[in-house]
């Protein structure tokens, strides 16, 4: 029992969410391993940004939030009071739905995370940045004007520059939500090749709303509806051979 | 319903009308009497001679020792403004309770509300005595303390200003910061303030604008002594503070010492119409980066 907790990166326990009276998370528990894609879909406004973002306690300073239950990572549960949430999101990073890189240069933009750490020293700072963008596959595009604003780039560049402002801080789970909604197909073809490379050395949840986006990037799928996780199951067996009927009748587009 | 319409648009643009045309007419008795003055004394004189002393026998038409007034008065309320305006507004938008928030807001704006004079009685009875314990070599009347007073007295329009600023960052860019590890200090100091530095410059600006048509506090504790100094604790006078001693002193209307008024009243709204367009540009700036 305890070996088998320690090989989950990730366990959530019982997770309920409340923003006031509203009751939107219901009693959900999964687990994730190591090393593994999990995407998350469901019809608008079931939960998915919601729990994905308790993964990092992103929500800790929205009004009325209320959270219950366990969510450990690496068997650590990071709601307790000890836990310091600066250090947490440090290793979950997170990348959101529009890109939103700061006003400043792609430098700057990179090594962001690393400047709040009180990191200067020039060469760790390069070599952060030249290691961060070759991950976030946009280095070649960009290698030679590091120094023009991050703003000056198109949806796409600069989604990717949030992944590499994300990389840099080595992060052990990157938290994606609906990453590419904002975005062009071959940008988005861009992202999605993306994670599958990072998947070696990271673990990844992805919000989406594209059936067959994450068809292709996930090795499980979680599907929500109005907060509670109807199934979870491997990819494959998910599209094929739902076990639920709402699941059939949303990924069948019965309802959206 | 068409007459009635056609009724309102008339008395609209009878305001502005109203606002424009006496804009217009306070320039034109700025232009019109100060050319009379500029026929006497030479242009050069007046820009570049170093004393200021129209209503003395030996007559020197300099501005500069009241721009330097001004603008040293001016630049202490800033330096007391700008951090203690700044960090109230960080503080309001980013660490205190909403509740806190709306109480709090209306509370500072009182400072702004409160008469100038009682501000410059407190600058010259407690500010100024005060100061004089730490520097024994501080006169009586001096430019330090109504600056500082004056600061005070900006610090809501700063803080005010700025919060909103501050507010209209986007949310997405803190989220960014906050979802790689920084605190709400790196947060507020390394993101929000520099994404909203053209916001906080224009409330810089209007604030600077502010102290430097501020007459009453200046007029009670800065001494009404032109003198080209940077020194804070000497007597010094301003712009304004000459205009009021002069309208309120015995010169005869139409002669050159009356004037003076208008010359000095030329130098101000030259001082302020450029603050003014330099806030109008940075504004302008910062619209087209969030459009
Ligand atoms: N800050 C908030 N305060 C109150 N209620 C909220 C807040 N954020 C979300 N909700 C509610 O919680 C529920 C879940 O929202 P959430 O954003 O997690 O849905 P979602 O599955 O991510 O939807 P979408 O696919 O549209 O992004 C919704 O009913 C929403 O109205
Ligand atoms: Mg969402």
């Amino acid at each position: 029992m305890v070996k088998e907790m320690a090989t989950d990166k990730l366990n959530a326990k019982n997770i309920n969410v409340f923003y006031g009276q509203a009751h939107v998370i219901k009693d959900v528990s999964m687990s994730m391993e190591a090393n593994s894609v999990t995407a998350f879909i469901g019809p608008s406004g079931c939960g998915k940004s919601t729990f994905l973002r308790c993964i990092n306690r992103m929500n800790d300073y929205i009004d009325g939030f209320r959270m219950t239950g366990k969510m450990l990572i690496d068997g650590q549960d990071i709601y307790k009071k000890k836990v310091e949430v600066e250090a947490l999101r440090k290793d979950v990073g997170m990348v959101f739905q529009k890109p939103n890189p700061f006003p400043k240069s792609i430098y700057e933009n990179v090594i962001y995370g690393l400047r709040i750490q009180g990191i200067n020293n020039k060469s760790v700072l390069d070599e952060t940045v030249e290691r961060s963008l070759r991950q976030a596959a946009i280095w070649d595009e960009v290698k030679d004007d590091l120094n023009k604003s991050a703003l000056s780039l198109s949806g796409g560049q600069q989604q990717r520059i949030c992944i590499a402002r994300t990389l840099a801080v080595e992060p052990s789970i990157i938290l994606m939500d609906e990453p590419a909604s904002a975005l062009d197909p071959i940008s988005t073809a861009k992202i999605e090749e993306l994670i599958h490379e990072l998947k070696s050395k990271y673990t990844i949840i992805i919000v989406t709303h594209n059936m067959q986006q994450a068809g292709r990037v996930s090795d499980k799928v979680a599907f929500f509806y109005i907060g509670e996780l109807i199934e979870y199951s491997e990819t494959k067996e998910l599209f094929i051979n739902p076990k639920e009927e709402l699941t059939q009748n949303y990924i069948t587009g019965r309802f959206g | 319903m068409r007459l009635k319409e056609k009724i309102i648009e008339g008395i609209l643009l009878l305001c502005a009308a109203v606002s424009i045309l006496t804009t217009i007419g306070i320039l034109w008795v700025l232009i019109s009497e100060s050319s009379v003055f500029f026929l006497k004394v030479p242009l050069t004189e007046f820009l570049f001679d170093t004393q200021w002393t129209p209503l003395f026998a030996e007559k020197h038409f300099g501005i500069l020792p009241l721009v330097a007034g001004t603008v040293l008065t001016s630049f202490i309320a800033i330096v007391v403004a700008l951090p203690v305006g700044l960090t109230i507004a960080v503080y309001l938008n980013e660490y205190a309770p909403k509740g806190f928030r709306k109480f709090i807001k209306p509370i500072l704006e009182v400072l702004a509300a409160i008469p100038t004079v009682v501000y410059g009685y407190f600058a010259l009875m407690v500010i100024t005595p005060f100061l004089q314990q730490i520097f024994p070599q501080m006169a009586g009347f001096n430019a330090l303390s109504p600056g500082i007073v004056m600061g005070i007295m900006i610090i809501p329009m700063i803080s005010s200003l700025s919060e909103d600023a501050l507010y209209a960052v986007p949310k997405s860019l803190r989220e960014a910061s906050y979802g790689i590890g920084a605190t709400r200090f790196q947060t507020s100091f390394k993101v929000l303030v520099p994404a909203a530095s053209s916001g906080i410059v224009v409330s810089v600006i209007l604030a600077i604008s502010r102290a430097v048509g501020e007459t009453m506090i200046v007029a009670i504790a800065a001494g009404q002594q032109p003198r080209l100094t940077l020194n804070p604790f000497v007597p010094v006078e301003t712009i304004t503070t000459y205009i009021v001693q002069v309208s309120l002193g015995d010169v005869v209307q139409g002669s050159l010492e009356y004037q003076t008024i208008f010359a000095a009243g030329i130098a101000l709204f030259i001082l302020t119409f450029v603050l003014n367009n330099i806030s109008f540009y940075v504004k302008k700036k910062f619209e087209e980066k969030y459009e």
